[in-house]
């Protein structure tokens, strides 16, 4: 049973000081699925994503990935594991082009070192031609390919947010993390972020989304968790948590 | 529109001059007075430590100000190998090595590099997770520790020789022959100072083709990442502790293969030539000249050590012509100018004399030709 799923949490708790930020919180994430992470302002959705990338330390909890245990203490090693996120508020590499970002992100596929550049050996030369042409490509898979010598931070802010994304794709994910992607986009660029997270998965790639935008993850999500207060209220196919009278009560308050 | 092929001779041709000025460059000088051999032999070591510290400073972003330490490393290392003063103190390295130590210039370099990577990962280690202003009070305060060790390490064991430093060092030999001596081709004489000064160009050659290399890297564009954004360099998988080291380790190494060179040079070290003054002098050349720009702290390092000399040499017959006395002192005026320039830089190039060329500044936002709403 366990082996259908890519992603397997459970019992996530951490605190920061006095507050409980998670409590027992899990999810469960099948291959090929778009997975939601939905929740009011300060339900803990953005601590979760930090603690499943390695950025915060839970207190306790249990992690599989793709069939093995992983431990979320480093950040650079989940990307190796193979979870590759972007940023709520955008970090990309701002100095540096948007190709040279999406270079970047090849890292972790890639091995050569300081004596293979400095001597300029063959296995170098071939190594660098490959992180140039699937950067290139991945590039194009995310439609800014004609901004490729241009500096990140002069991109527009849609632009930016795709770049995020292509820089994470260029890692080879099992699953792609996407924190907020639609925050502060008008609705065209929410419409094309859309297609192209539907493109992503259809091509094969596990989707994790922690939305804000209940209307983009209804549309676009095969299950959703609904966090408040750090804990989980709701889980299911999007049309069930929907009807979830918890999950109207957390949005819309009592009374209603 | 410009032919690419003519523009590629264009560049060939240029580069044949700017090489062959290079080359003839001691000899015309040396019209001149040895002296200004001498400033531009200097000015290369100069060069070669910014692109040093460059890697570090420049690429990777981590504020070093005790870089000197690398250069006294190095310095002292050579000296060690070279001078009469371990086998004055050290009765079995003397048993070991009856005709005294004279090593060659090859294996110096090679140990200089390794013995100075190996402190820089010393001084790295410790400093992983700082950054910024925290960075930069640990560094020096390594860079002091080098020095004071070096002024202390007479005793119990006399290995630095203390306050008074090393002299009697060997000048480098290649293939026997002694770069102090002159060197005779077929009519041809080439002094000794200007021997030194294509030993110091080829190894400048050498950094810069190695700056380049490492620069368009994978390795290159981690330490430009963790530069930038040192979280989001982690979440795309980058070792940042591993990529931190390789660049202290780097940067380090050049400086040592400098000090080894100045030792050469001189003939002798003592620790008042590693003084933190000197750290930051190169770390002004890294910045003023344009950081992470190689060109750039190529001109930043020679105006910078040159600019100084060239005052000491010409501001005293210049007042004595214009005022028919000495007004200023050279040394103070040199203090001024120094200080003036460096105003006008930071008010006119924030980012320096040469700074990296702004590939894609043009804003896709303000561009109508790439057709994006």
């Amino acid at each position: 049973m366990s082996e259908s799923f890519l992603l397997s949490i459970k019992g996530v708790n951490k605190r920061f000081g006095g507050l409980q930020a998670l409590t027992e919180v899990g999810l469960q994430i099948k291959r090929g699925q778009i997975y939601g992470l939905i929740g009011p302002n300060g339900a803990g959705k953005t601590t979760f994503f930090n603690v499943i990338t390695g950025l915060y330390t839970p207190d306790s909890g249990s992690f599989i990935l793709n069939g093995k245990t992983y431990t979320p203490t480093a950040v650079h090693e989940v990307a190796k594991a193979g979870i590759a996120r972007t940023f709520q508020n955008i970090r990309l590499f701002p100095d540096m082009t948007a190709l040279e970002n999406v270079m970047v992100g090849r890292h972790v596929r890639t091995h050569s070192g300081a004596w293979g550049a400095i001597f300029n050996t063959k296995k170098h030369r071939e190594e660098e031609a490959g992180i140039l042409k699937r950067s290139r490509e991945l590039l194009e898979y995310v439609g800014i390919e004609k901004f490729a010598e241009y500096q990140a931070k002069t991109l527009s802010y849609g632009d930016q947010r795709r770049l995020e994304i292509a820089r994470a794709l260029a890692t080879d994910p099992q699953l792609l993390a996407l924190d907020e992607p639609a925050a502060g986009m008008n609705a065209t660029e929410k419409l094309t972020l859309r297609t192209l997270l539907k493109r992503i998965s259809q091509d094969g790639k596990t989707i994790l989304l922690i939305e804000h935008d209940v209307k983009l993850v209804m549309g676009l999500c095969d299950r959703i968790s609904v966090l408040e207060y750090g804990k989980l209220i709701a889980q299911g196919k999007p049309e069930d948590v929907q009807k979830d009278p918890k999950v109207i009560e957390a949005y819309l308050g009592t009374g209603h | 529109m410009v032919n690419i092929k003519n523009s590629a001779t264009l560049k060939f041709f240029i580069f044949a001059i700017a090489t062959l000025a290079l080359l003839l460059m001691p000899f015309f000088l040396a019209q001149f007075g040895n002296s200004w051999v001498r400033i531009v032999v200097l000015a290369l070591l100069y060069v070669m430590l910014a692109l040093g510290l460059n890697i570090v400073v420049g690429m990777a972003g981590l504020l070093d100000l005790g870089y000197i330490a690398f250069y006294a490393v190095g310095a002292y290392m050579y000296a060690l190998l070279a001078s009469p003063h371990l086998m004055e103190n050290f009765q079995n390295v003397a048993a070991a090595f009856p005709n005294g130590m004279h090593t060659p210039i090859v294996f110096v370099v090679l140990l200089a590099a390794a013995l100075a990577a190996f402190f820089g990962v010393m001084l790295g280690a410790p400093t992983l997770k700082l950054r910024g202003d925290y960075l930069a009070i640990v560094t020096l305060g390594f860079g002091e520790i080098i020095r004071i060790f070096m002024v202390n390490l007479n005793s119990p064991i006399n290995l630095t020789n203390g306050p008074q430093g090393i002299n009697l060092i060997d000048p480098p030999s290649i293939f026997g022959h002694s770069l102090s001596k002159p060197l005779q081709i077929a009519h041809w004489e080439i002094p000794s100072l200007a021997q030194y000064y294509y030993l110091f160009l080829l190894l400048v050659g050498i950094i810069i083709v190695v700056n380049y290399r490492l620069q368009h890297s994978r390795l290159g564009r981690a330490w430009m990442a963790i530069r930038e954004d040192e979280i989001a360099a982690k979440a795309m998988g980058i070792n940042t502790r591993n990529v931190k080291l390789a660049a202290f380790a780097i940067g380090a190494s050049f400086g040592g293969v400098s000090g080894a060179m100045f030792a050469s040079l001189q003939g002798f070290v003592s620790p008042e030539s590693f003084t933190l003054n000197e750290s930051i002098v190169v770390l002004a050349m890294v910045v003023l000249g344009g950081m992470s720009h190689i060109p750039g702290v190529i001109l930043g390092a020679v105006v910078l050590y040159a600019l100084p000399e060239v005052l000491r040499h010409t501001a005293g017959p210049a007042q004595q012509a214009i005022f028919g006395q000495e007004m200023v002192s050279p040394e103070v005026l040199r203090l001024l100018i120094y200080g003036l320039a460096m105003v006008l830089i930071m008010l006119y190039r924030p980012k320096g004399l040469w700074p990296a060329p702004e590939h894609g500044l043009k804003s896709p936002l303000l561009d109508t030709n790439t057709g994006k709403s």
